[in-house]
This record gives C-alpha cells, structure tokens and sequence, in this order.
C-alpha cells in the first residue's frame, strides 16, 4: 500500500460534502477522476486524514447551457465532454484541448474540473480556462462565491480554493459563431505533459478581430495570458497582423522556467515559433474562406 | 483510516471483501483476490501495465480505489479469453505477431485494444494506435504490436 492512511467518504450531494469538508478543519481533500491526486497520494506528496469522493454527485456532472455561457459539471469525464455536442459546438476550443489531456485510458476516469481544480501548470484544462475567459463557481458552509479562472491560479497547484472549499461549476461564456481556435502543443510524447503550449479564441468581426483570449501551459508557475498579444491582436485587420511580432510579444508575458525536460530558453524559442505558426495557420484558413 | 465493505463482479464472478480506503484497486485484485494478471509497475499512471476494464471502460487500476469499485463490474486480462482457453482475438493476434515478449506490459495492451474493439467494432489502425499511447512496453521495440493492431484492423477491414 502506498499512501498514507485516510479515511474514506462519498458524499451525494454538494451541501454534504461541503459540510464533511468543513468538519475536517483543513484536513480533506477531494477526489474526483484521481488521476494527478492518484500519483500524488502514493508518492506521499499529498497525505490528507480524509478523501471526499465526489464521484457520487449527480449534480456535478454534465454540460448544460445557461445565459450566453456553457456549464461544465467539474466531475464531468474528459472521455464525455471530449464526445459532448454541446461543447462541440460552442466550446471547440475546450475540445480540442481535451483531446491532448493525458490518454485515453486516462481521460476515462479523469474530470475536467479535477484538472482546473488541482491547477497542474503544464496542463491543458487551467490554460483553456484562463483563455476563454471562464468563471469557477466555488461552494462551501459558508456561501459560494465566483472566480475568475484567471485570478483563480496563485502557482503550481496552488490556487484561491481554501480547504473546505468545493469546485460546484466551470462557467465558459460564449464565444460567436465561427470564431477561431488556437491551439498547438510540444510534449515529448503524445499524452505526456507539454514542455510548452498555447490555446485560445479569436472572434472576427468583418475581417477583423474583435476579441482575443490566449494562454500558455507550461509557461510559468500557473497558466499565463497572453495579454499583450491579445492587445495588440484586437482591432487589427486579418491581413494587417504580423504574427511573429505578435509571437513575440506573447513571449514576453511568459515566466518559464529550467528543468530536466527542457530549459526556460528552449521553452521560450519554441513557444515563439508555436505560437506564430497556430496564428498564421489558422488566419490563413480564414483568409483563404 | 476507514474499512469499507465492497461488492463486485470481476470477470463474472461475484466478490465480497472488506478493504482499507487506501487500497488501490490494483493492488486489491492482485493481493486479495489472486488476479495476478494485472500488473502493477509505475503506480501512478505512466505505463498503462494495470489496466483493467471498469464498467465497460478501459482504466487504470493504480489510479483507482478499490472502494471507489464498489458496484462495478471489472474485467481483468483473466476474462478476456472464453471458459474453454481460447484466445480473445487480441491476446491471439498479439501472439501471432510477437506482440509481447516478456509480457509484463501484456495485460495493459489488451484490456486497451479488446476495449477499443469492444466500443467501435470498426476501429482503424490509427485508432488503436492512439489508445496505445497510455501503454509503455520495453521489449518489443512497438512493432509487433503495431503488426498485431494491423492485424485486428484488417479482420474488419
């Protein structure tokens, strides 16, 4: 046996796993697919006196639509949003990320929202969160309470979420019709966490762009908006964008650091050409349209 | 630390045991119930050798309570092959490929591939070989596998 000792509790519902959260002053975590806490927990790099499953709870599953935006249940499967038509056709950003999140062995059992939740840097899902602009909707005892995704990450796995809060939804507002997708990753193998990527949304509006939402993954501490991109993105015409002087500027925001995968540099010169690449491919298309 | 009682189908037979909250799935079919063909390596969710089929998806075992399996109907390498010893149609295009050599990641493979088949009868070369990428095997060089996943496509091609 590996981990630490724990007790074990499936709450049915979001009121009483708030209340057993409460009661454990600190000493809870949740578990939703487990497939980073899994790891961790053998590793004894993360040893709570109890597990609360969320597995059990109806209402945390499920894509829904609501108000201009798409509802995310955080205990949603990847291998279900990944088939959901209603994420295909308002989030296909979202899907397309989903697509490159761990393996398909793995996606069978891991959430969307235990991937925002945990706040992995390299990971795909926090990065698409922070891109499209997404809202977390946080319960506890003592009320519920909304973040934005891009106030939500503090540093690697850490985030605003205090012990005895839950993750109830992941609210991603609408993007118009026909909008862009940025998307591009490098990992040494498919399914393994990215040395550098970037993804995001581009709204057109007669050849022009009207609004801009990009993020990096593996970039820095937490997910990184790509702010001066975006500035410098909005209101320009198709035709009148440099995509490697916006690259560029997108690198600039990033804080990435060395390890044994790859040096800050290295992430740094690849996430420049990546990121020019993803925005000429995908502006040519549309030009070409 | 909390004891829970579970009840569980593995490979159509019923299961009753009492197991402690820690117990990776994994580790209870192999040391409580003697399913030895699940193979544990990495423990935490790298080399796809522990992979069973949990409610008709194809998982990780290590990555799992076996709390958390409470319910469910479980298939390990086990079941794959009929009662009379003959082999599922991966396990035998596996063999006839040299799809395995020392076997140890065998089991992963196909619950992985039998799975895949399993959902789309239809499934492509291209298709199996994705899933493949939650399997690390250190002997066959991928080729053997590659040959026998050419071979399943092409019985329904």
């Amino acid at each position: 046996m590996k981990p630490a000792p724990f007790d074990y509790v499936r709450p049915t519902s979001v009121a009483e796993a708030c209340r057993v959260l409460d009661e454990a002053g600190g000493g809870a975590t949740v578990i939703a697919g487990g497939q980073t806490l899994m790891p961790l927990l053998n590793l004894r790099m993360s040893q709570p006196f109890i597990l609360v499953d969320i597995n059990g709870i109806a209402e945390l599953k499920g894509v829904s639509r609501a108000d201009g935006a798409t509802r995310v249940g955080p205990a949603t499967r990847q291998a279900d949003a990944l088939k959901d038509e209603t994420l295909a056709q308002y989030l296909p950003a979202l899907v397309r990320a989903l697509a490159h999140v761990g393996h398909y062995q793995t996606r069978n059992r891991g959430t969307v929202g235990g991937s925002v939740a945990l706040g992995e840097p390299a990971a795909e899902m926090p990065a698409t969160a922070v891109a499209l602009g997404a809202t977390i909707e946080i319960a506890s005892v003592r009320g519920s309470r909304s973040v934005k995704a891009e106030e939500f990450y503090l540093g690697p796995y850490m985030t605003v979420l205090e012990p005895d809060e839950l993750v109830t939804d992941i609210v991603y507002p609408d993007w118009p019709d026909g909008h862009v997708v940025l998307f591009r990753e490098v990992a040494q193998r498919p399914g393994d966490f990215a040395l550098v990527g970037m993804v995001g949304a581009l709204a057109l509006e007669g050849g022009t762009v009207s609004r801009a939402g990009i993020a990096w993954f593996g970039m820095g501490p937490t997910p990184v908006r790509a702010r001066q991109a975006e500035s410098a993105l909005v209101g320009q015409a198709l035709t009148a964008i440099d995509a490697d002087a916006v690259a560029a500027l997108a690198v600039a925001d990033t804080a990435p650091f060395d390890d044994h995968h790859a040096s800050a540099e290295y992430r740094r010169t690849v996430g420049k050409r990546i990121f020019a690449r993803t925005l000429r491919e995908a502006l040519d298309i549309r030009s070409a349209a | 630390m909390s004891e829970h009682k579970i009840d569980l189908t593995i490979n159509g037979y019923r299961h009753t045991a009492a197991v402690e909250a820690r117990t990776s799935l994994g580790e209870f079919l192999r040391e409580e119930l003697g399913y030895t063909g699940t193979h544990l390596a990495c423990e935490h969710g790298v080399c796809g050798a522990c992979t069973v089929r949990v409610d008709g998806v194809a998982m990780r075992s290590c990555l799992m309570l076996a709390v958390q399996a409470d319910g469910c109907e479980i298939t390990t390498v086990e079941g794959l092959a009929a009662p009379d010893g003959t082999l599922h149609r991966v396990q035998q295009a596996l063999k006839d490929n040299f799809g395995l050599q020392c076997g140890f990641c065998t089991p992963g493979v196909a619950i992985t591939l039998a799975t895949v088949l399993e959902d789309n009868p239809a499934a492509t070369t291209s298709d199996m070989e994705a899933a493949m990428s939650g399997h690390v095997c250190r002997c066959t060089g991928y080729q053997g596998i590659r040959r026998a996943i050419r071979q399943l496509a092409g019985e329904h091609a």
